[in-house]
This record gives C-alpha cells, structure tokens and sequence, in this order.
C-alpha cells in the first residue's frame, strides 16, 4: 500500500539548535501513528513541518505520492492535513455549528441578492457529521464555552473531518481531560481510523498513545531512534527508548559514520 | 425539583432581558410621576435627543465585540459636524442651490470621517497599537482638526432648508383633514397647527435605517459572524483562513463612519457645526453597549441590545428633564445602571450564555 504521507530527511534548524534531524516517517491510509519523546525531542516541530508552520532546511515530503512543498498552514488545510492543537482553535462565543463553519461558511440569497448565512444547511449538516463520528453533543446551538473540554476536542475534530481531512495531527489531545472524557477523545480517534483518516497523535501520556496507536516513532534530541509496532513492544521499553536509557535503532548508525 | 427548575429557568430568562424589563420599568415610572410623559410627542423627543448616543453605540458596538474600543468617536461627532457645515456654508456662498450645497457637505463629511477610522484600524491591526491608545489619540487629533477647521467658532449661517429636513417629520396628521407624507400641510390656521399630529422625526428615520442595516450585518452575515469570531478568538480566526487585519480596519471604519453619520445628525438638528459636539456622548455610548448587553472583553454583543441600553440612557434623561431634576444625576443613574449590568454579568456567566433550544 501507498503511504499518505511520507517524509524523507527532513531537518529543521532553529539558529545553532537541529531541532528536528535528518528524520523519515511514513504514515498509511487509516493508520494511528504516536511519536514520543521528552520535551524538547522535536516531535512539535517535526509535525509543524508537516503542517505548515516551519518550514524545513532539508529534505522532501510526499503526499499520496505526490512530491509537495507546503508554505504555510493555509496549503496544509487545503490538500487536507488538519491540525488540532492544544488550543484547539474554537471561538468559546460562538455555538457548534459556527465553529465547524468558521471561515467557511454556507451562505445562501436573502432577497435574491444579499448573501446571508445559511443557517440551518450548517446545522443539519454539522449534525450529520457529529452522528457519522458517534459524538454525542446535547445542542449544536450551545456555545463552546459551556462544553466539556472532551466535547470540544469532538468540535475541533469533527470540523476537520467535516472539511475533508485526510490527516489528522493532534498535540496533546488527551492532556487537560479526566479519565472518562479521555476514554471518549481516544474511542474518537478509532472511530476516525475505521473511516480511512490517518492519525497522528504527539503526547507524554504513553499508555493513551499505546491504547490507539498501531505504530509508534520514538524521538530524542531531534533524531528519530526508533520506530515499533504497538503490539510488538511495551511500556518498559518505549520509556526506556524515550529516556535513553536503551540505544535507538538508528542513533548508533548515525554515529558510526561519524 | 421540578419546580426548582421551572423558578430557575424563569430566572435565568427574566435575568437575561433585565435590560428590556429595565427599559419597560422606567417609562411606566415616568409615565404614572411626570407630567404628559406617555405621549406621541414626548416618545418621539426621546428617540430625536437619543441620536447620536445610539448612532455612536451602534459603530461601538462592533468595535467592542472584537474586543476593542473606540474612542476616537466622541470627537468625531464635532469633526464631523463642523466639515459638513463649513462645506454647506461655503457652497450656498459660491452660488449652489441649496439641496446641492446639503448633499455635497454631508458626502463630504461621510466621506471624510473614514480616513480617521481607517488609520485607527491600521494601527490597531497591522502596527498593533492597542486600540485605547490609538483611538484615544485619533480623539485628540479629530477634536484639534475641528477647531482648527471653524477656527474656534461654531460654524453659522447654514443653508435655510435645512431646517425643514432636520425638524420634519414622516408623517403629518390632522385628523379628519389632512394626511401628508414627508411635507408639512401649509396654509393651516393657528388652531389647526395646535392639533397637527406630527409622526415620526426625519432624523430617527434616517438613524434606524443605518442601524437596521447594520444589525442585519451583524447577526445575519458572514462579516458578522466573522467580527464574532474575532472577538471570541483572534488566533481561531485567523487559523480559519479569516483575513483579521483587514477585518479589524472596516470595522474601524464603521464605527468612524457611525460617528460622522451622528455629526451630520448633529448639523440637521442643531443648524449649526460645534468642535465639541457630541463629545460628552462618548461614554454614554460605550455604556449603552455594555447595558445592552456587550463585554469589554470582546465576544459578545448585538445591535438590539445595544439600542436598548441607549434607550434606556435616552428615557432616564428626558424623564428627569420632565420632573425638573438637574440632569448631572443622569451620569449617576448611568453609573449605578452600569455596574449592576456588569455584576449580573459576572454572576451569571453560564446562564447567559446557554442558548435556547428555540431559536
């Protein structure tokens, strides 16, 4: 099977600092990738090269087998890789179905002239997509600011899904939810997976990436050093990889040619 | 519990339209103490001497959702005036009919009034001056070009006809005998003119259509649903794909062109153009949009409210105005009003902002 996504020796220097080196990743259609590290092991800027915000010194991606260069997060939207940050980018103000709408609202003729928002196209339709994904939301027309932060999560998801995403990352999904909202954001993520979407989630919870991730890509101090497949591997080792107080697979060929 | 609830949703929506009750509560209260009160007239005073306050908090209440503020409209208002006037004098000097001279000098000052409002916008938006301080530097830099404009007089001496657009009315009455749209019946004799129902001033027409248009631009449109989203979360808005600068200068300018519209109100009723016109109405404007509704912290906030809450400023002062009480007491009434609005606010934060299942 093709990769959606594929990166090659991608390298991003901040000044004197390699914060991402020389990195490869590849990621398949309905696949959940996790990628660890400690902080500062450049997972968050490994996924904003993918998604528009920094833009690599080094090496190439390729999108459905397309090589591509993506400027800035506006490109990353419109061939369909979404971002969900930890801020989720909702306006707290505004109610469901506007925020799946923001910036792309359905407008329709008012008088035959004017356009004016369409509101019940974006209602109905946001509905059909909250019930596609199993998402539970007791009114579209409550404002954000009263919504679990789990059932916010499910907005911001759920507008990406809405507009097509074909790639998902999400930083630190599961950080500021209690245990039975994370159960729900991590049954979400399945549920994406099972309808073609790929995944990737950054995270230090290590038992939540393990629990939906098939794929796991370790990083420390900007070099991938390893990647396993969830099944074959576990806990122990996983941390042992982060911290370093197991080799890499890869660190010792690096420093060989040296 | 059942009960419990129902006591409770009936509080949460009386304490949501506190401001209408408010509203409804002083005029009963004028209506029953002053003296002829509830009258067609004295309505229609009310809605003439609110102008410029709901003129000015209609622009305002844009500004303020996203979060910002304008200051700059209380000089605005005198900028304006003062342009329109001068131009009208001028004109009517060099020979022009007068509707031309009229027309030429409100353009004018419409016009005009948008340049303040567009570098507001710039600063605020693109070089990031925090709105406070540029609008309250455009406040000075407005009030200064007026006065230099009519050389520290108020400008006289204004086109005659005028006065017909200003004082007019809709709709003339004498019942039984006449009904006449827009133009006052001449030839009446002095007994008919006591009954001549007037209904309708020309300048409250000419202000709510403004404000209809732009309540409908902001509850019905995209540009509104975007200057909510600006205010709710600038970085969402922007991660949108919404253009947030060049967003934030028209609704500068909106709220520029509101206070030019209020100065040229000011021309028609008055007759005259004056550096600080309407200048004291600023803080009142900015209160009517936190009664109506509105927070300072941006997000939040429609025309109808805002509108009640000039209303609600507009009927306290004509009422105590009827009962003979020195109106330095309205600026009491207004502060005490204000505080209560932002304490229900505070209290109450997820009560208001629920919606209801019926729209």
């Amino acid at each position: 099977m093709e990769p959606l996504l594929e990166v090659k020796n991608i390298t991003k220097r901040f000044g004197g600092l390699t914060a991402v080196d020389n990195v490869d990743m590849q990621i398949y259609p309905g696949e959940v990738m996790g990628i660890l590290g400690d902080n500062g092991a450049g997972k968050s800027t490994l996924i904003k090269v993918i998604s528009g915000v920094h833009h690599a010194e080094a090496g190439q991606i390729f999108f459905e087998g397309q090589k591509i260069k993506i400027s800035n997060p506006m490109e990353a939207l419109k061939i369909g890789i979404e971002t969900i940050y930890q801020d989720l980018a909702l306006a707290e103000n505004m109610d469901v179905y506007s925020n799946i709408f923001l910036g792309r609202e359905k407008l329709k003729k008012f008088l035959g002239f004017i356009d004016v928002l369409d509101y019940d196209y974006m209602l109905d339709e946001s509905k059909k997509v909250l019930n596609r994904l199993e998402i539970s939301i007791p009114s579209l027309k409550n404002k954000i600011m009263i919504l679990s932060g789990g059932q916010r999560q499910a907005v911001a998801i759920s507008r990406s899904i809405y507009w097509n995403a074909k790639l998902l990352i999400m930083d630190e999904p599961t950080a500021a939810l209690g245990v039975a909202e994370r159960e729900k954001v991590l049954n979400l993520v399945n549920t994406l997976s099972s309808h073609g979407v790929s995944v990737i989630i950054i995270s230090h919870q290590i038992h939540d990436v393990f629990s939906v991730a098939t794929r796991l890509l370790i990083m420390r101090r900007g070099k991938k050093i390893a990647e396993r497949v969830t099944k074959k591997t576990s806990t122990d080792e996983v941390v042992g990889l982060i911290v370093g107080s197991l080799p890499g697979d890869y660190v010792e060929a690096s420093e060989e040619k040296k | 519990m059942i009960n419990y609830d129902k006591t409770r949703e009936i509080g949460i929506s009386i304490l949501r339209r506190w401001s209408l009750i408010f509203l409804v509560g002083e005029i009963v209260f004028f209506s029953i103490v002053g003296t002829n009160y509830f009258s067609l007239k004295n309505l229609q005073n009310i809605l003439v001497g609110s102008t410029t306050v709901l003129l000015l908090a209609t622009g305002e209440t844009f500004v303020i959702i996203t979060g910002g503020i304008d200051l700059s409209v209380g000089f605005m208002v005198g900028f304006s005036s003062v342009v329109s006037a001068k131009v009208m004098v001028n004109l009517e000097a060099a020979g022009f009919s007068q509707p031309l001279a009229i027309t030429i000098g409100i353009l004018t000052a419409l016009l005009l009034g948008l340049i303040p409002g567009f570098i507001n916008g710039f600063l605020v938006a693109k070089l990031s001056v925090p709105p406070f301080i540029a609008t309250f530097s455009m406040y000075g830099i407005a009030y200064g070009f007026a006065e230099i404009i009519c050389n520290n007089v108020p400008v006289h001496n204004l086109p005659t006809s005028l006065g017909s657009l200003g004082h007019g009315y809709l709709f003339y009455w004498l019942p039984g005998k006449i009904f006449s749209f827009l133009s006052k019946p001449e030839n009446l004799t002095r007994e008919e003119l006591k009954h001549l129902i007037s209904i309708i001033p020309n300048v409250t027409v000419i202000t709510f259509i403004f404000i209809v248009i732009f309540a409908f631009i902001l509850s019905k449109t995209k540009f509104g649903q975007h200057t909510y989203a600006i205010g709710g979360n600038i970085n969402a808005a922007e991660r949108a794909g919404i253009n947030v600068k060049a967003h934030l200068i028209k609704i500068y300018m909106i709220s520029s062109f509101f206070a030019s519209l209020a100065g040229v109100m000011y021309v028609l009723q008055f007759i005259t153009g004056r550096a600080p016109a309407g200048s004291a109405r600023l803080l009142d404007a900015v209160a009517a949009v936190v009664i109506g509704g509105a927070s300072l912290y941006g997000g939040k906030g429609t025309v109808m409210g805002t509108i009640i809450g000039a209303l609600i400023i507009g009927v306290l002062e004509i009422g105590l105005v009827n009962l003979i009480i020195p109106t330095y007491n309205l600026h009491i009434a207004v502060g005490c009003i204000l505080i209560f609005t932002v304490l229900v606010d505070q209290f109450s934060p997820e009560l208001m902002h629920k919606e209801e299942e019926i729209r």
